[in-house]
């Protein structure tokens, strides 16, 4: 059977370095570091006291205080760049078939925030059990598909995809699947995180994966330069409207671009530690160059996983070259996470409108705070260092990786007729 | 009106998100304030919270009007 074809015509974003889509693409243009002292809670005593976190998110400024209240941070996210993503869209809604179109969202943890207030509230008390009856539908990781769905009257395909850092990138995957497939024809997908909490700030700290450089939170990540010393946590989310092209063209859409393929893989090597040959990464590149149908060569722009972890941007790079041979020289490749930070499930939705609009406009963003090279990496790689280059960028390749081994590879196609 | 029921409806107020004007004896939490099933639980917790008791479930299941809930807080909380 002949598969059908997926295109991009609505996105949203909510980033630390910018409250909707074009702020987010003009932090990007511009090296914008999103990270600073944690405000959210007092940092002091903790081993990392900086984040990325969102600037003067109110979520009073998009819902009422009752609806606000039943749901965790993430799934606020989720709804304010699905909004932003079906507004840009055009979709009306009024006209669609609701019954074929559906929601996949991604999100690592859920609602760790809600997790950890009531769990602390309990142990506060004399141990009687007193939980509110909201808990649990706060924070499982899949009300923020539920909610869109309801507030959209998406009744098609429902669900979250859970696989840590590449928790988004696997929800487009399979929203893009799903169209392709014909169980639906539109999807909103994408992804939500909002891990800057005391939890996920002390559990990252105990596993020595973020950075601690205190003394200078914006230049903390830094991938690929020596220096690096961890990863910087983010927070936010981005939604794409995903719908089978045919869909698209008769409501006379803007299209911003092709999804033409996804690959998937494992490293089955160690539960956070990369595979020291990127073997992993390696096959979910040539996954989804397979499933696109398009040979290495025809890749421009690859927006990496790139974390600014000591292990994994030297695996990737490996695992890069590896795949493209000698066009990995003529490669542009950038890692965005040196701006917005690591936002871990939504990663990959907030890197694939990244993706988009670097696409759209020509120009490949930075990847900032580089200051020394890495002699453990290949330096004649052009790894698109402290600004952004212009380059007519056909087709664009995301990397998300996460913690158990999983791995995500989506690829975009500027729309040719 | 007691400070028992002056409570009772600010926290049907915050809970529930209605105006105070709403917020009438007769006013059933499901049928006329907007609640559902959750939104009752976690009023009755709230409750028990508030006035430091604890409402047992089967009295709790004949709470679903404000003025049944001021009535059974003025009659047991000490």
């Amino acid at each position: 059977m002949s598969l059908r074809r997926v295109v991009v015509t609505g996105i949203g974003a909510l980033t630390p370095i910018g409250s909707n889509a074009n702020d987010y693409w003009d932090g990007l243009k511009n090296g914008v570091s999103g990270a600073a002292r944690i405000t959210r809670f007092d940092p002091e005593k903790f081993r990392t006291q900086f984040a990325c976190e969102l600037k003067n998110f109110n979520a009073e400024d998009h819902f009422d205080r009752k609806e606000a209240r039943k749901m965790d941070p993430f799934t606020q996210y989720a709804l304010v760049v699905a909004d932003e993503a079906i507004l840009d869209s055009k979709l009306d809604l009024d006209a669609i078939d609701h019954d074929r179109a559906g929601v996949i969202w991604g999100s690592g943890i859920g609602g760790l925030w809600t997790f950890q207030e009531e769990v602390k509230s309990y142990a506060n008390n004399d141990n009687t059990p007193r939980f509110n009856p909201f808990f649990i539908p706060k924070m499982i990781a899949d009300i923020s598909a539920g909610y869109i769905s309801i507030k959209y009257s998406f009744r098609g395909p429902n669900f979250v995809t859970v696989s840590a850092c590449a928790s988004a990138t696997n929800a487009l995957i399979d929203a893009m699947n799903y169209i392709r497939l014909g169980h639906m024809d539109i999807a909103i997908s994408g992804g939500s995180e909002a891990a800057v909490t005391e939890a996920g700030i002390g559990g990252f700290n105990a596993m020595k994966a973020l950075s601690e450089r205190n003394d200078s939170p914006q230049t903390a990540s830094r991938p690929f330069d020596k220096d690096r010393d961890g990863f910087v946590l983010g927070e936010g989310a981005a939604a794409l409207i995903l719908e089978e092209y045919e869909h698209a063209k008769a409501r006379g859409a803007k299209i911003y671009a092709e999804l033409i393929g996804g690959g998937m893989s494992a490293d089955a090597h160690h539960i956070t530690a990369p595979h020291p040959e990127g073997l992993g990464a390696t096959n979910v590149m040539k996954n989804a160059l397979r499933d696109a149908n398009i040979q290495p060569e025809e890749v421009d722009y690859i927006n990496v996983h790139g974390t600014s972890t000591p292990l994994g941007d030297v695996s990737e790079t490996l695992a890069i070259k590896k795949i493209f041979g000698e066009h990995a020289y003529k490669l542009n490749i950038s890692s965005t996470k040196s701006m917005t930070g690591h936002l871990l499930g939504a990663a990959g939705a907030i890197e694939a409108v990244a993706c988009v609009k670097a696409m759209e406009n020509s120009l490949v963003p930075p990847t900032i705070n580089h200051f020394t090279d890495d002699d453990q990496l290949d330096n004649k790689l052009n790894l698109t260092f402290n600004k952004a280059q212009e380059r007519n960028i056909r087709v664009a390749l995301s990397n998300t990786f996460g913690f158990g081994g999983h791995n995500t590879s989506i690829i975009f196609r500027k729309l040719e007729e | 009106m007691s400070e028992i029921a002056q409570k009772v409806k600010s926290i049907i107020i915050d809970k529930l998100g209605v105006e105070e004007s709403e917020v009438t004896p007769e006013a059933s939490f499901t049928n006329d304030l907007g609640a559902d099933s959750l939104d009752t639980v976690e009023l009755i917790m709230e409750f028990e919270k508030e006035f430091n008791i604890s409402i047992p479930d089967d009295q709790a299941e004949n709470i679903s009007t404000v003025g049944q809930a001021i009535s059974y807080l003025e009659e047991n909380v000490k």
